[in-house]
């Protein structure tokens, strides 16, 4: 038992050293576990080249400044393989082993719950990107910070279209039918959540309510109800396979629904892989490259994703998907906490974080006590002639709905 | 439920096209159970990996696709190289467990599932991806109230004609009478001058060939991703149990009566209820047979 005592001093002390050179002078270390392989790994990919670009161009710029010194910003990178209890082992490593006082989030709902815990254990700062579960923000965390929208609020800005639109025909809310197809999930679950509230406020009627079961390939039993019952707006929400799925069968099956809503447009291509279906869909996102937003640092939207494209040439031929843009977003609260906190001290930080209130090319970021942003409103985009136009919110929208949907 | 249970008797046309729509969908989950009921009923290896070959052969045919081959052509070549990735995957893994607890041969199966899955991700991305032909639907009553999907009505044909052309190979070739020999009794055939390590090499290609074929006609009616195996190696087994081990058109019967069953499930009780009632159903399946053997054994004593 000595011994083993002896062995564990040495392998601290020795960790130590190893960890010391990671903090080096006038640099400050960001820390995040992310998927670079395993089934988040695309998406991870996308949140990390956010993290990088923003750090790159924070640093060309001249850095941090704090009380009069400038500092360089770097971030240590583990991958976390998608998996949950891996992402909080290397949350365990990164702030332990490698000394990182600040972190910034991890790709999915799923691995942001599992990293939050250990990140309020040891009182780090945490701003992530890419964790919109409801379930996130009622835990009392006072450490995590979200710059994303949650996912209740998803859905629920097609719910006040619909409303919209009845008035516009000269009918009621509590009109409205509405047929609903989520999957069997948290993420699903939560959006499902915002629309039922969201449902009731107007009176509206549910009359389709299906849960899909995650292995499910196929929604033609769904379908074929919707067809029966001629709802006023179908809403789907299950990842890109669900929305693949969903467009595909949309199409072959000839369902007509004045409006369609669905989640997750953008991962599944529709409008790339169903050309003639995708059309007049409505698709919710965090951020669009078409939206009004700007601050004199990244520029507009349009600029960041022109200048992102430069850096990234492999992003050329797509648009640059929310998931980077929003990554970029918390290195950049990061950047403005630390310069109005003026010091390095982490529960300083914590309370400058906490008070952000600022606008950016991605759009307003204030946190609620609980942590999610509360200036950022959804996105709703409505494909017409195979393209994303922005239809809501109508303060930043480029383009009007078409209703009904051809 | 009721007024789902109503439309469906106000509207009998409806209830037909659940019918034909399940009868469709089954069929292609019928093939793929097919080839894990060989793989199983042959060699005792339950094949975890069954959903992973099928994904993996609908991004072959996809990938081809890409390159302008046509899918029904693409379908071929992709059962040619999943058959030649089973001869790689028997000889380097299979071959070695096949004589171990049966516990090694899942965990094995259950590996190369990951190393294909992963290998899948890294090639092709995690983005979803279909092959859409264009071809539309055919409108069952000319009412546009039940349109099917050609290239499902195109899957469903193929799915017979390769269920025909296994069945009569099974039972008239060589290497089919073969195969149902080793089946019987692996120690019986050698005696006979079976090479029953070439029966196995060849049963597990054959099933890597099927999961080929059924992978493009899965992406060519739904919707493919380097993680969606799971779906299909479920299914497959609550069919290949439902049917019982060694019997084929078991499995075939097995999956059209699924198929529908959950068009009506999903329909009636919503798509929440959809796979609980046909798990449901299978525990009622192996209830009754469980009473069926124990009356037997009695008989027997």
């Amino acid at each position: 038992m000595k011994h083993f005592g002896k062995v564990m001093a040495a392998a601290t002390l020795g960790t130590a050293m190893m960890a010391a050179p990671a903090l080096a002078a006038d640099e400050i270390v960001l820390g995040s576990a992310i998927s670079l392989t395993g089934k988040y790994s695309t998406n991870g990919l996308h949140a990390k080249n956010g993290y990088d670009f923003a750090v790159q161009k924070i640093n060309d710029a001249g850095g941090i400044e704090i009380d009069g010194k400038k500092y360089k910003l770097r971030v240590v990178y583990y991958d976390d393989e998608s998996t949950p209890a891996r992402g909080a082992q290397l949350a365990e490593r990164l702030i332990q082993q490698d000394g990182v006082q600040y972190m910034l989030g991890p790709y999915s709902s799923g691995l942001t719950k599992a990293i939050a815990p250990v990140t309020e254990k040891y009182q780090i700062p945490m701003v992530e990107a890419e964790g919109a579960s409801r379930s996130l923000f009622n835990k009392g965390y006072k450490y995590m910070f979200a710059v994303l929208s949650t996912s209740e609020q998803y859905l629920a800005s097609a719910i006040d279209l619909a409303a919209e639109m009845a008035k516009k025909e000269g009918k009621e809310p509590s009109d409205v039918r509405v047929a609903m197809a989520f999957e069997n999930d948290p993420f699903s679950l939560d959006v499902r959540a915002g629309v039922i509230a969201d449902m009731e406020k107007y009176g509206m009627q549910n009359v389709i309510d299906d849960k899909l079961p995650r292995d499910l390939s196929d929604m033609s039993a769904t379908l074929t109800k919707v067809k029966a019952l001629k709802p006023d707006l179908l809403l789907v929400s299950g990842h890109s396979k669900g929305a693949a799925t969903a467009a595909r069968q949309i199409g072959e099956m000839g369902i007509s629904v004045p409006m369609i809503a669905m989640t997750h447009c953008e991962a599944a291509d529709v409008t790339g892989k169903f050309p003639d279906a995708a059309n007049g869909l409505l698709c919710p996102t965090q951020w669009a490259e078409t939206l009004s937003y700007s601050d004199p640092f990244f520029g507009t939207a349009a600029e960041y994703e022109a200048e992102f494209k430069q850096a990234y040439p492999e992003y050329a031929e797509k648009t640059v998907p929310y998931q980077t843009a929003q990554a970029t977003a918390a290195v950049w609260v990061f950047k403005d906490a630390f310069e109005r906190a003026g010091t390095l001290d982490k529960e300083a930080l914590r309370d400058a974080i906490a008070a952000t209130e600022i606008s950016t090319f991605y759009g307003g970021i204030k946190f609620a006590p609980e942590g999610n942003n509360i200036a950022k409103p959804m996105v709703l985009r409505q494909v017409q002639d195979g393209k994303y136009n922005v239809v809501a919110p109508s303060d930043f929208a480029s383009h009007q709905i078409e209703f009904p949907r051809p | 439920m009721w007024a789902n249970i109503d439309i469906l008797l106000q509207v009998p046309k409806l209830a037909a096209g659940l019918f034909l729509e399940g009868l469709l969908i089954g069929a292609v989950f019928a093939l793929i159970a097919y080839g894990l009921a060989l793989v199983w009923g042959v060699m005792n290896v339950k094949n975890l990996a069954q959903g992973p070959f099928v994904i993996a052969g609908g991004y072959v045919c996809w990938y081809l696709g890409g390159l302008g081959v046509h899918p029904v052509i693409g379908m071929f070549v992709s059962a040619v190289v999943m058959w030649g990735l089973s001869w790689v995957i028997y000889q380097a893994v299979v071959r070695q467990v096949l004589e171990m607890d049966m516990f090694v041969s899942l965990l094995a199966t259950f590996g190369c599932a990951y190393v294909i899955e992963q290998g899948l991700s890294l090639m092709f991305t995690q983005d979803t991806q279909t092959i859409d032909l264009g071809w539309g639907s055919l409108d069952v009553f000319g009412d546009g109230l039940v349109l099917l999907a050609w290239q499902k009505i195109m899957a469903f044909f193929i799915c017979c004609v390769l269920a025909v052309v296994l069945v009569w190979f099974m039972k008239k070739s060589r290497m089919g009478q073969a195969i149902r020999a080793t089946a019987q009794n692996a120690r019986a055939a050698r005696v006979m001058g079976i090479d029953t390590d070439k029966v196995y090499r060849f049963t597990f290609c054959l099933n890597g060939a099927i999961c080929g074929a059924a992978g493009a006609l899965v992406a060519m009616i739904w919707v493919i991703q380097p993680f969606y195996g799971i779906t299909y190696s479920i299914r497959a087994f609550v069919l290949v149990v439902a049917a019982g081990i060694g019997n084929l058109p078991g499995v075939i019967a097995a999956g059209l009566g699924m198929g529908s069953l959950e068009q009506f499930g999903g329909f009636i009780l919503g798509a929440q209820y959809q796979q609980a009632l046909v798990v449901g159903l299978l525990l009622v399946v192996l209830f009754f047979r469980l009473l069926q053997q124990s009356r037997k054994r009695q008989a027997v004593a």
